[in-house]
């Protein structure tokens, strides 16, 4: 007896040794000039100035105020990104296909001509990285966070639609079919169908996002975007190792509180 | 006439061909059973009634349309009119009986009021009325996944009974229950059809219930009709000849035939 399966799995292990080697060559990845003695000297030193972190008052007021710019820009950015991402998603996705009904799941080609635009405009606008977009809406609209919130929007509409339309595509579909079959509308099937199988991981993936759209409002800062990455970036200009340890303690604390937030909504949604 | 089917055939996208040349026609008002071997085309031929499949050839028109000829909007509209008994209902795990049973009338709502009853169930006394029936009154504000498959699947029926449809299609409705509560619930969906007048087709698994709950029975074997009489005039050699399977080892009959003893006490 022959598992059919084995031939295809046996391929892609190989598929994908053979794509990662070049990977691993190509990055010219050399550990050792980690532990030059030059180099490590220099980290050392940086390192050292990590302890005790900064705590004057006047260090702390200003750091509280660039938590709080980070946070805000994170979440607007977020929000803005989910306005432009449930709809694409929706548009995107096979779930809801009514042709699909009756094709023995395989939408009509019109509808997949359709869902191709969407899918396409997801691809281009996750595919800029949110520091080039940063970098450009610097230029467009100065210095500050609103650069900031545009870059994380555009890029992570890209990103949620796309995972939303494969989590509609995953869950059992099973219900919305059936109420679909049952004359539903397409929105309707949807809300009753789709959404109480798919928010829990809907929900988790969304505010993992938000974390990552805090850590990316960091970088942006680097070049402009405002919020705790400018500050940083004038602290590590100065070589204020203490102050730099004072915001890694702050990103520190605010993963953690993402972590624990999505916890807790998923546990209150399962 | 409720139901015409003119030489429709089936065959699946797998290339499983799984009705040939199927006519049949049903008047409104009227209550069918389907009986059959496993794997004969009942829940295919069901689920062509639904129009959740189109057929390969021939054609049917269904409620007065033949909604293959129909746009897509008015086959939705058709869709409103037509309910259909999942064997498994699909029902969101999650998802509580109340928004669940009241899902049956999407089709006639509008958005927002389908959202709103999402957030807070309108007709919970509608709702709670059709579980009543079925047994189920108390499991009104429970979630799906905390019901047995018994009445999970009165769940369903209670559902499309809210939907209110003109042609009531039901697929292996009473496989999960008891036989007192499957004989109470065939006896319900037939007063209800009977009560407003909407047509019945269920298919069975149990040929007892279908002879004494449906005046008529079809026979579907090896995806085509076997018979097609009054319930009253099936004959036992028709049974076995439709439920006769070549393709089981044989084997000795068991020695007793007689009855299992019951203890009773």
């Amino acid at each position: 007896m022959r598992d059919p399966a084995a031939l295809p799995r046996l391929l892609l292990t190989l598929l994908a040794l053979a794509l990662l080697w070049p990977g691993l060559s190509l990055s010219e990845l050399n550990l050792g000039a980690l532990f030059e003695p030059g180099n490590a000297r220099t980290m050392g030193q940086f390192l050292g100035d990590f302890w005790p972190p900064a705590h004057e008052a006047d260090f702390l007021a200003l750091l509280w105020r660039a938590t709080l710019e980070t946070l805000a820009i994170a979440t607007a950015g977020m929000t803005l990104a989910l306005l432009l991402a449930l709809p694409a998603g929706l548009l995107a996705s096979r779930a809801l296909s009514l042709s699909a009904l009756y094709r023995g799941g395989r939408p009509a080609w019109w509808g997949a001509l359709l869902r191709w635009p969407v899918r396409g405009l997801l691809i281009v606008l996750r595919s800029v990285p949110e520091i080039v977009w940063a970098l450009l809406f610097v230029r467009a609209v100065g210095l500050g966070p609103t650069a900031g919130v545009l870059a994380i929007a555009i890029t992570y509409a890209g990103m949620l639609g796309k995972v939303y339309a494969e989590i509609f595509e995953s869950v059992d579909g099973g219900p919305a079919r059936a109420l679909l079959g049952a004359g539903a509308s397409r929105l309707a099937a949807f809300c009753y169908g789709v959404l109480p199988n798919a928010a829990g991981e809907m929900l988790s993936y969304s505010v993992y996002r938000w974390e990552c759209a805090i850590r990316a409002s960091v970088v942006m800062g680097f070049v402009g975007a405002g919020g705790l990455g400018q500050q940083m970036d004038l602290s590590m200009r100065m070589f204020a190792g203490e102050e730099v340890a004072a915001m890694l303690l702050v990103f520190l604390v605010l993963v953690l509180l993402a972590d624990q937030l999505s916890r807790l909504l998923r546990s209150r949604l399962t | 006439m409720s139901i015409q089917v003119h030489g429709v055939g089936l065959t699946h996208a797998d290339g499983t061909r799984a009705l040939s040349d199927v006519r049949l026609s049903i008047a409104q008002g009227e209550r069918v059973a389907l009986i059959g071997p496993s794997g004969a085309g009942k829940t295919s031929l069901l689920r062509l009634l639904a129009t959740a499949l189109r057929p390969s050839e021939g054609h049917l028109q269904l409620l007065g349309s033949d909604p293959w000829q129909l746009s897509a909007r008015a086959r939705q509209q058709l869709r409103r009119r037509i309910g259909l008994v999942h064997q498994q209902p699909p029902l969101p795990p999650r998802q509580r009986v109340v928004t669940a049973v009241s899902a049956g009338r999407l089709g006639q709502w509008s958005l927002p009021r389908a959202l709103l009853n999402l957030l807070h169930p309108l007709d919970a006394a509608g709702v709670q009325a059709e579980l009543a029936r079925l047994d189920l009154a108390d499991k009104l504000f429970a979630r799906c996944d905390e019901l047995s498959g018994g009445q999970l699947q009165r769940v369903g029926i209670a559902r499309v009974l809210y939907q209110q449809p003109e042609l009531l299609l039901a697929d292996e409705p009473v496989s999960a229950m008891d036989p007192v509560l499957a004989g109470h619930t065939l006896g319900l969906l037939g007063e209800e059809a009977q009560r407003r007048g909407l047509t019945l087709i269920a298919s069975l698994h149990a040929v007892d219930l279908a002879l004494t709950h449906f005046p008529r029975v079809i026979g579907v074997r090896e995806g085509r009709i076997l018979f097609d009489r009054p319930a009253g005039e099936v004959s036992p050699a028709e049974l076995e000849a439709l439920y006769v399977n070549d393709q089981l080892p044989s084997r000795e009959p068991p020695p007793s035939a007689a009855p299992l003893p019951v203890a009773r006490c």
